[in-house]
């Protein structure tokens, strides 16, 4: 469903730069339709907690990924996710990604669709969750979501024409396991990767920590109250794959982040990527703006007659 | 062509799924027993967890942040004025109001995963207890989903009209 490899969305919306231009239209027109609800959002950008979205409710986020690049060009990648809560126990987002290489040109790169399942009825000192993904995605994909196998900064120096060639179906699994307690939260994801075109598994790793500022809710409704503030770190890498499982040849990075959850109905976040090693991009600047829809599944659901 | 035509059939499938699954109609009866099953998990509080105290009891800010809270992260489910709605049940019933703070906290922390309410663990501690607090200063008041919880649990039905 990419640009390159057919001419689907071309033919649907007109050029390359049109498809683009509507798809963040509507991003845009969906992030600003009323009856949003502050969240209370973590701060990883790449790590996740257990926490699934409230049943019913639509996320709308936006994500940039600003990347140096040595022996090619700077790039920013950014990508729109949509994330519904189908149940308590289950929650399902769909995404799409594209790139902007600094001097060369701006491509879609790919959509992803993934799961996440609760897998126990109760909180407990850790809370397993199962995440499910597949990703249909090209070679010119940067957004660095998750990082696995060999993945090193050298495969992203060619020019876009050249990286679209390639094409990943994949799907992906990942074992979250997190606690919170006493207000910090605690995550490890276990990333496993497998490329539907006889490649071998891949392995990764994303670990994060993070804390309100502020434990207690005020009394008033307020923009920097401390509460709405949750700073944290996050660090994740490639674990090498089947054949070759260990940090050889990987690259892996250390991000501190922060999220500013607005009463105003939206959630603000910021990470600054550090490369660990020479195989990693030496800076990766993320930041992504968010907003929440609550009860969107019963307006879909009341526009097709159902009840109030 | 074949891809747009799969995307065609597979958003018109969803269309009709969506569609069907919004007409169907459930009777009231099913949402007190919906109601009456969450409220049976408070009965679930571990002894400990019951008997732990709130710690923001007699703090005067409590209450107020609390509401703040609700407002923010309750209401869609439970109504604006824990009133309950077709997703969520009433606070404003005995079976909350008569609960120990300790069992409300547990309730909140845990979530009811399998009926829709998800873990609010999220939250800090301190802001699970200020909601407890906020839910505790409501008190019991009569609504036709309450009546209706009692009638459909056998109890007589007096009045349909709600009242405080």
């Amino acid at each position: 469903m990419t640009v390159s490899r057919s001419s689907f969305w071309p033919a649907l919306l007109g050029t390359r730069f049109a498809s683009i231009t509507s798809l963040f239209a509507l991003f845009f027109f969906l992030l600003f339709l009323p009856g949003a609800a502050p969240a209370q959002e973590n701060p990883y950008i790449v790590a996740y907690d257990h926490y699934l979205e409230e049943p019913g409710n639509l996320e709308i986020e936006y994500f940039s990924t600003f990347g140096t690049q040595r022996g090619g060009n700077d790039f920013h990648a950014f990508w729109m996710e949509l994330e519904y809560g189908a149940t308590a126990w289950w929650t399902t987002e769909f995404y799409v990604d594209g790139q902007s290489s600094f001097g060369d040109s701006t491509v879609f790169t790919g959509v992803r669709f993934e799961n996440r399942f609760r897998l126990l009825k109760r909180e407990h000192f850790i809370n397993p969750v199962l995440y499910v993904e597949y990703e249909n995605t090209n070679g010119a994909d940067k957004i660095l979501k998750e990082v696995e196998g060999h993945d090193v900064e050298s495969n992203y120096a060619d020019r876009n024409a050249a990286l679209r060639k390639e094409h990943d179906h994949e799907l992906e699994f990942k074992l979250l396991l997190s606690g919170t307690h006493k207000g910090w939260n605690f995550t490890e994801n276990t990333i496993a990767t497998k490329n539907l075109s006889n490649e071998p598994w891949e392995f990764g790793y994303a670990i994060g920590a993070s804390r309100p500022l502020a434990l207690k809710a005020s009394a008033k409704r307020c923009s920097f109250c401390r509460q709405n503030f949750i700073a944290g770190a996050e660090m994740y890498g490639g674990l090498g794959d089947r054949h070759s499982f260990g940090l050889h040849e990987t690259s892996h990075y250390f991000a501190p982040v922060i999220a500013w959850n607005l009463p105003s109905d939206w959630t603000l976040r910021l990470s600054a990527g550090f490369g660990l090693n020479d195989n990693s991009h030496r800076f990766l600047l993320r930041w992504g703006v968010s907003r929440e829809i609550p009860g969107f599944g019963s307006m879909v659901s009341r526009l097709f007659g159902g009840r109030r | 062509m074949r891809e747009y035509l799969a995307a065609l059939a597979a958003t018109a499938g969803l269309l009709c799924v969506s569609v069907a699954l919004a007409q169907k109609e459930k009777p009231p009866a099913y949402k007190y027993h919906k109601d009456a099953l969450v409220y049976a998990e408070l009965a679930k509080a571990p002894q400990k967890a019951r008997n732990k105290r709130n710690p923001l009891e007699k703090d005067p800010d409590a209450v107020a942040a609390g509401r703040n809270l609700f407002e923010q992260h309750c209401t869609e489910c439970h109504g604006d004025l824990a009133e309950g709605s077709r997703k969520g049940p009433s606070l404003m019933v005995e079976q909350v109001q008569n609960a120990e703070p300790g069992a409300i906290f547990w309730l909140l922390t845990n979530g009811v995963v399998w009926r829709g309410m998800p873990v609010w663990s999220k939250l800090p501690e301190p802001q699970r207890w200020q909601l407890v607090s906020y839910i505790k200063s409501l008190g019991v008041v009569e609504t036709d989903a309450s009546l209706g919880l009692k009638s459909s649990a056998g109890l007589t039905r007096e009045s349909p009209s709600p009242r405080r």
